[in-house]
């Protein structure tokens, strides 16, 4: 009983509380009395979005698993050609921001693009116009979504199919089980904590999207806040709204705890030397290789070159120093929220593990909910405690010390980090969290009967086994930092500008030949810890 | 280590330096591109220090209100009235445009209690296909609901500040009730449903999609203008149709700015808001992005003396701010999406 106060619980739930300020912030408007905008929406709008992004969420999840399995489970079990590359190659979507993606495939897709008047150039034009999917669309946005968020999915499972579970993978080999049965009987079962993850935050990603479905005209929760605030300038509203959102995420959140407990899976956390990979050769390898290529295609290789082909066409201005200041920018700060967002995301996975008790449990559940809550709202929830903050002391100091201290940290980075740190964690969280599960509560405790402490434990054992997980943590929040625009725009300071600031003025000015020399920085931006971090994935792989 | 305690240090002590400088401080909702290069041109022959944050408008409002008394904003810009109106309500601004400012600039262009003043302004017109529409059909904003427009029309989505714009317009005109139905009509006329910006209805329009669209001067000016020969061509597919020529005259908008209630700089950023007002600025400001000057003495760009003279509607634009909420409302009624 008295372990449940122990400091280590302290510790984690004043982070917690610390860290979900902003959310408390919303949950404040929940006592302001619904106005009138509140009937008009239940009248008019409201069942629209709640429809369309249920829709959404229901196609991503098909076109996340689809991509991310398929292509997590031939990477980390067969070898075939082209798979050096594709290993790494199949996160490069993860860079590529959504509205961007949206963007170019419209460009492509449209009626006006080069893809449909060169069909009604060859073909009926009648034909080609009633038989042609509109890219700009909820099918589309799915598409959209799917191709950028995929990578979840496939990171995480390939961490799962390609860690502990292949000691089981390999024992079933040897028993005679072929790769289907080994996929759907043992495989899948196994990663499914780590596959649910995947899914969890690509839908919690999908419901915070802004961009892509206001450009596609798909009215959902998120446009629907930012509409509700600009529209009516009506703060109380939106924030209702968006505690609405938050409510769907929760029962999201839910079912994957339900799918967890049902799957509470743990392997062994020991080290084994691994069969080789399964060979495929011939078609089968060329299949393979397709099934892995078409993501890496759609979601990184065809909206990049047409970035790059606009930026050469028409863009007006080149490469220049500027550009220089932009990548810095976004790169240490996407590397400060990355450490950080990991280190928590450590301690609080880690406090849960050995304190596992249902304030924990909750500490750590209420951290993951900033990822569905649209930068938008994060920013102004960050804004109210810390300009109230700055603002009490300052009054503070001048009453007693006659001394304005003025905004301390609003319009700071640190101000910025936070929010980021808020907004990304259950990224961390979920990573770390599924890495641990893999290791065995039964290990820790045979190495407290041999005497081990605790820190032993989390520094000989768990950390080199976490190895894995935490760098891809760190990836993962690192990519979503440089592709970050909401919080950003609002919260900067002053003269501070990162390539998704510079991409999104230029875009939504409808500029997008200018827009694509930022966003093709963005992704070689990203491309940078891919491969480091690849390589340093390879090299932990036993 | 040494190295960083030595430049922690001297950061310390050039702060103090840093702060007495003359300065500015701008939240705008103009982009960056659309700014920077004549803040730069001002700080050049002023030497006040411009600092610049961007950004949408009602997230800079939010900020400015949010930072109270010691916001370090000074000035405030948006590239519409209804937003310089919310700021307004919102009691972050002050009435601090002066009388030699507000004289040069037309007197529907700036708020009557002195709390901004406008610096550009642009049109919402019609723009129609060449090759199918005669100019005849088309007359006021009001006839765009006739059932002849009937799958013929591409507008964008409510979500657009200037549909709101112009629908509050329509309000102040000719009433809640007759706006309601007319937006009824209209969406009616709709040829798809409402997606992507002003340069995509163009776009749709040139490609076939559509007859006619409703869409901001300057962006069909800069896709004349621009690098890019497809959107180009588009735009050479189409013509300007000014409407309500008869009556009250078309409907403009502008891009504005304000002096924020905290300013700790209010002289300097009076000396910015002459400056943007002056001939030079003017012309420059005004050709970044293909609008309109609010003085007389500035050039007009060559696509957009190429248009002629018009008559624009004489409505102060607070208005636009005033019946905002109420657009949204008729928009939402009317399935406009």
């Amino acid at each position: 009983m008295t372990t449940r106060y122990n400091k280590w619980v302290v510790i984690a739930v004043t982070t917690t509380l610390l860290l979900t300020t902003p959310l408390w912030v919303l949950v404040s408007f929940l006592f302001e009395p619904g106005n009138e905008n509140w009937l008009h929406l239940v009248d008019t709008l409201l069942p629209e979005y709640i429809i369309n992004s249920l829709w959404l969420m229901f196609g991503v999840t098909i076109g996340s698993l689809t991509l991310g399995v398929s292509s997590a489970w031939l990477i980390s079990q067969h070898d075939f050609f082209g798979k050096k590359i594709l290993h790494w190659a199949l996160l490069l979507p993860l860079a590529m921001p959504a509205y961007i993606i949206a963007y170019t495939y419209t460009g492509l897709l449209e009626f006006e693009g080069p893809v449909q008047s060169t069909l009604r150039a060859f073909f009926d034009p009648q034909t080609v116009n009633a038989w042609f999917p509109e890219v700009r669309s909820l099918q589309g946005a799915i598409v959209m979504l799917s191709l950028v968020l995929y990578p979840y999915v496939y990171l995480l499972a390939r961490t799962a199919f390609s860690g502990n579970t292949q000691q089981i993978m390999n024992a079933s080999r040897t028993l005679g089980a072929g790769p289907y049965r080994r996929f759907f009987v043992i495989a899948l079962p196994m990663a499914r904590p780590a596959v649910v993850a995947g899914v969890t935050l690509a839908l919690m990603e999908t419901l915070a999207d802004f961009g892509t479905v206001q450009y596609f005209g798909v009215p959902t929760f998120t446009t629907g806040i930012y509409r509700t605030w600009t529209g009516f300038g009506d703060t109380t509203t939106t924030a209702q709204l968006a505690l609405l959102l938050l409510a769907f995420v929760s029962i999201l959140i839910a079912i994957e705890l339900w799918s967890r407990k049902k799957a509470e899976y743990f392997a062994q956390g020991t080290k084994s030397a691994s069969l080789p990979a399964t060979k495929l050769s011939g078609h089968k390898s060329g299949l393979a290789f397709m099934v892995c290529l078409i993501p890496v295609a759609f979601g990184f290789l065809i909206p990049a070159t047409q970035l790059l082909t606009w930026s050469i066409q028409n863009a007006e201005t080149g490469f220049n120093s500027e550009f220089l200041t932009l990548i810095w920018n976004s790169f240490h700060l996407a590397a400060i929220t990355a450490i950080v967002a990991a280190s928590i995301a450590l301690l609080l996975a880690y406090v849960q593990r050995i304190h596992n008790s249902r304030t924990t449990r909750l500490s750590k559940r209420i951290v993951t909910l900033g990822y569905a809550i649209p930068g938008t709202v994060i920013a102004v929830a960050v804004m109210i405690p810390f300009a109230w903050l700055d603002n009490t002391l300052d009054s503070w100091m001048r009453n007693t010390f006659n001394i304005s201290t003025g905004l301390l940290l609003s319009g700071t980075l640190f101000a910025l980090v936070f929010a980021y740190t808020f907004r990304f964690l259950s990224i961390s969280l979920q990573t770390v969290e599924s890495g641990l599960k893999q290791i065995k509560p039964s290990m820790d405790d045979s190495a407290r009967t041999l005497g081990a402490n605790r820190w032993t434990i989390l520094l000989k054992i768990h950390l080199p086994l976490l190895n894995r997980s935490l760098l891809v943590a760190f990836l993962l929040v690192f990519v979503e930092v440089l592709k970050e625009l909401p919080t950003t725009l609002i919260l900067r300071p002053f003269n501070f500008n990162t390539l998704s600031v510079k991409a999104y003025e230029m875009a939504s000015d409808e500029r997008l030949a200018d827009a694509g020399l930022p966003a093709l920085l963005i992704v070689l931006t990203g491309l940078i810890p891919v491969i480091l971090l690849s390589k340093a994935i390879g090299k932990s792989h036993v | 280590m040494k190295i960083f305690l030595t430049g922690f240090i001297t950061l310390v002590l050039s702060l103090p330096v840093y702060a007495a400088v003359e300065e500015v401080n701008i939240y705008s909702a103009r982009k960056e591109q659309l700014i920077k290069p004549i803040l730069d041109r001002f700080e050049k022959q002023s030497g006040i220090k411009v600092n610049l944050i961007t950004g949408k408008a009602d997230a800079l409002l939010k900020r400015i209100e949010t930072e109270g008394t010691n916001t370090p904003a000074d000035i405030l810009i948006t590239t519409d009235a209804g937003r310089l109106h919310r700021a307004k309500t919102a009691m972050v601004l002050q009435p601090a445009i002066t009388p030699d400012i507000e004289k040069i600039v037309p007197s529907n262009l700036q708020d009557p209690d002195h709390y901004w003043i406008g610096l550009t302004t642009r049109s919402r017109i019609i723009v129609y296909a060449k090759d199918r529409v005669k100019p005849s059909e088309l007359s006021t904003y009001e006839a765009l609901s006739d059932p002849k427009w009937k799958k013929r029309l591409c507008i964008r989505s409510s979500n657009n500040i200037y549909n709101q714009s112009l629908v509050a317009s329509m309000i102040v005109h000719k009433g809640e009730q007759s706006t309601e139905d007319w937006a009824k009509g209209l969406v009616k006329n709709f040829a798809r449903k409402p997606k992507g910006g002003d340069r995509d209805q163009i776009k749709a329009v040139a490609a076939g999609q559509c007859d006619i669209a409703v869409v901001n001067t300057y962006y069909l000016a800069q896709m004349l203008n621009g690098k890019d020969s497809t959107q180009k061509k588009a735009a050479e597919q189409v013509a300007v149709f000014w409407p309500n020529q008869n009556d009250r005259g078309a409907h403009i908008n502008i891009s504005g700015i304000a002096i924020t209630k905290a300013s700790k700089n209010k002289e300097n950023a009076l000396k910015l808001i002459r400056y943007l007002l002056s001939p030079e600025a003017q012309t420059w400001y005004a050709e970044a992005n293909n609008e309109y000057p609010v003085i007389k003495e500035a050039t007009l760009s060559k696509t957009l003396k190429s248009w002629g003279q018009f008559h624009s509607d004489s409505l102060n634009l607070k208005e636009l701010g005033e019946y905002n909420s109420q657009a949204v409302r008729i928009m939402d009624r009317a399935g406009w999406r």
